[in-house]
Parts: C-alpha cells; sequence; structure tokens
C-alpha cells in the first residue's frame, strides 16, 4: 500500500498540471492558446503551472515567431511521460485495491 | 471521498485526452442525410441506365469496353458529384451547429488533422477513379470508390470518434466483394454509401448526440 502512495506524484496534483500533461500525452505538442482553450483556464494560470512542470523538467518549452508573432510550444520530454505514466499506473491501482476491500 | 478524487482525476485525463487529440462534435445525423442523399442519387443513375441501352448489364466485356455513351457518363459523373457537394455541405452544416453546442471551436487543430487525413486517402481514390473511366474500366469504378472510401475512413479514425472505423471496414469488404459482381456496381454503391450510412449515422447518433443533448 505504501508503495503504491509513493508513486502518486505531487507534481500533477491538480487539475491544471493534469490537464496539461494529458493533453502533452496524447499530442506531439500544444501552444499556449489550445492549452488554455482546452483547459479553461487564464493566461497567468496556464503560465504558472507550465513554469511548475518546465522546473520538474516533466515538459520542454519551444519559443518561436509565427507570423512576428511569438508562439510558445510545450511538449511533454521523456522524464514526464514516464512520471506520468507511473502516477496514472498508480492512479488505477490505488482505485482497484480500494475497490477491492470494499467488496 | 478520496477514491472520488483519484476517479476524477482519472476521467480528467481521458476527458482532456481525447478532447484535444481527436474531433468529437462530428455529427451523426450528418450521415443519415448523405446516406439518404446517396440512396436517391443512386435511384436517379438507376432511372437514367434503364432509359438508355445500357452500359451496365450482365455482359462481363463491358468491364473493359471502350465504347461508353459519353453523354451518360457525363450525367452519372455529375450525380455523383451532385451527392459528394450535398452530402459534405449538410455534414459542415450539421458539425458546426454540433460544435457551437458543444462550446467547441470548428476549426481547430483536432479538425484540421481529420479533415487532412480525411481527404488524403479520398483524393488519390477520387483521382484514380477518373483514371479507370479515362480508360473506360467502368465496371472498376463503384468498387474502387467503396475501397478508397472505406480507407479513408480507417485513417480518419484515429482523428475522430473511433466508432468510424467499424464504417470504414465495413465499406472496403463491401467494395472487395463487389469487385467480383462487375455490373451491379450501382447496387453496391447504393448499399455502401446509402444504407451503412443511414444506419451507422442512427447509431451514432443515439450514442452521442442524443445524450449530449439531454
Amino acid at each position: 500500500m505504501k508503495s503504491i502512495i509513493s508513486n502518486i506524484n505531487k507534481a500533477f496534483d491538480h487539475r491544471i498540471r493534469l490537464g496539461i500533461m494529458s493533453v502533452l500525452m496524447v499530442n506531439e505538442y500544444a501552444d499556449f492558446k489550445s492549452l488554455k482553450e482546452l483547459l479553461g483556464a487564464t493566461d497567468g494560470n496556464i503560465a504558472s503551472h507550465t513554469k511548475a512542470l518546465e522546473k520538474q523538467k516533466y515538459i520542454k518549452v519551444e519559443k518561436s515567431f509565427i507570423d512576428r508573432k511569438p508562439n510558445t510550444r510545450y511538449i511533454a520530454s521523456e522524464k514526464g511521460r514516464k512520471a506520468f505514466q507511473e502516477h496514472l499506473d498508480a492512479l488505477e491501482k490505488l482505485l482497484n485495491s480500494k475497490n477491492d476491500l470494499n467488496n | 471521498m478520496e477514491n472520488e478524487k483519484y476517479l476524477q482525476d482519472l476521467s480528467e485525463i481521458k476527458n482532456m485526452m481525447n478532447r484535444s487529440s481527436r474531433f468529437i462534435s462530428l455529427s451523426g445525423l450528418a450521415g443519415v442525410f448523405a446516406g439518404c442523399y446517396a440512396i436517391i442519387g443512386a435511384i436517379i443513375a438507376k432511372m437514367l441506365l434503364s432509359d438508355s441501352t445500357s452500359v451496365y448489364n450482365e455482359n462481363y466485356d463491358l468491364v473493359t469496353t471502350g465504347n461508353i455513351n459519353s453523354e451518360l457518363t457525363t450525367q452519372l459523373f455529375a450525380i455523383a458529384v451532385a451527392v459528394l457537394i450535398l452530402a459534405i455541405g449538410t455534414a459542415i452544416f450539421l458539425t458546426t451547429r454540433k460544435a457551437r453546442r458543444n462550446d467547441q471551436k470548428i476549426w481547430d487543430s483536432t479538425s484540421k488533422r481529420l479533415v487532412v487525413n480525411f481527404f488524403a486517402p479520398l483524393v488519390a481514390g477520387g483521382l484514380f477513379c477518373l483514371v479507370l473511366l479515362q480508360y473506360g474500366l467502368i465496371g472498376l469504378i463503384a468498387p474502387c470508390m467503396l475501397i478508397f472510401y472505406g480507407l479513408a475512413l480507417i485513417h480518419a479514425s484515429k482523428y475522430t470518434f473511433a466508432d468510424l472505423r467499424g464504417l470504414g471496414y465495413a465499406n472496403l469488404i463491401l467494395g472487395l466483394i463487389a469487385t467480383q459482381f462487375i455490373g451491379y456496381g450501382l447496387y453496391f454503391w447504393a448499399i455502401g454509401f446509402g444504407l451503412f450510412h443511414i444506419i451507422y449515422g442512427i447509431w451514432m447518433h443515439n450514442k452521442y448526440d442524443r445524450k449530449s443533448a439531454e
């Protein structure tokens, strides 16, 4: 039981960060605007949560210009993908084991 | 309590993965309309064909005949194009409406990806059918349309409802069967583009649209 809980990753323990990682897991990349629209969050919200994930090296940030407008792309790193997968597995296991206890 | 939070987390993850990578506002009802247009088109085509002493009869040599009634060919071609335009137009209209209701953008990265991946095999198939027409291989056009349409659907299903794959395989198999019944292409065409669309559209509508409207 203890080992399962230790796999629950605190970095993903927030709806927005969870959402950002989910989007990046299934897409090559996502830009700032599409993350904002998908998650229904504010600019500041997305900015601070992506920064937190970047600090953990879970996502990579690429800045470029498209039509002279700044464009920021986010990409899940290898480390981030692995950590998120472990988080998912831990969630699943936790739910399964609790269901077993309840039955 | 905690259990509930984790469950919510998991469903949020699934929801985000789907919404960001698949276009989920595709209208089921559009399929029903497309099927109806196809059947009407097929009936008109049938009437035109039985009026003239036809390209289509049980004679197998006519698969490769170069002797095509060009006026008839033009008319049939016009019907096919009309059905296609009507079907796509209705699909765009209904899908836009559904997207607005879902509070989703109609033209975002998911819909762009869907359109590109759907039309790439389809355009190739369309051009190939024109080549068949060029060489007078009339009998193979209907099977060929079904096969390429099936492939386009299977390819596109990765970018929208995965259920689309079923319709794709059905059309693909039907197209392959149709190659063995040259001369009955129109009937197969009506089944694939008409009947399958209607059945499938109703099924999709019940599964997704009705639920979300409630």
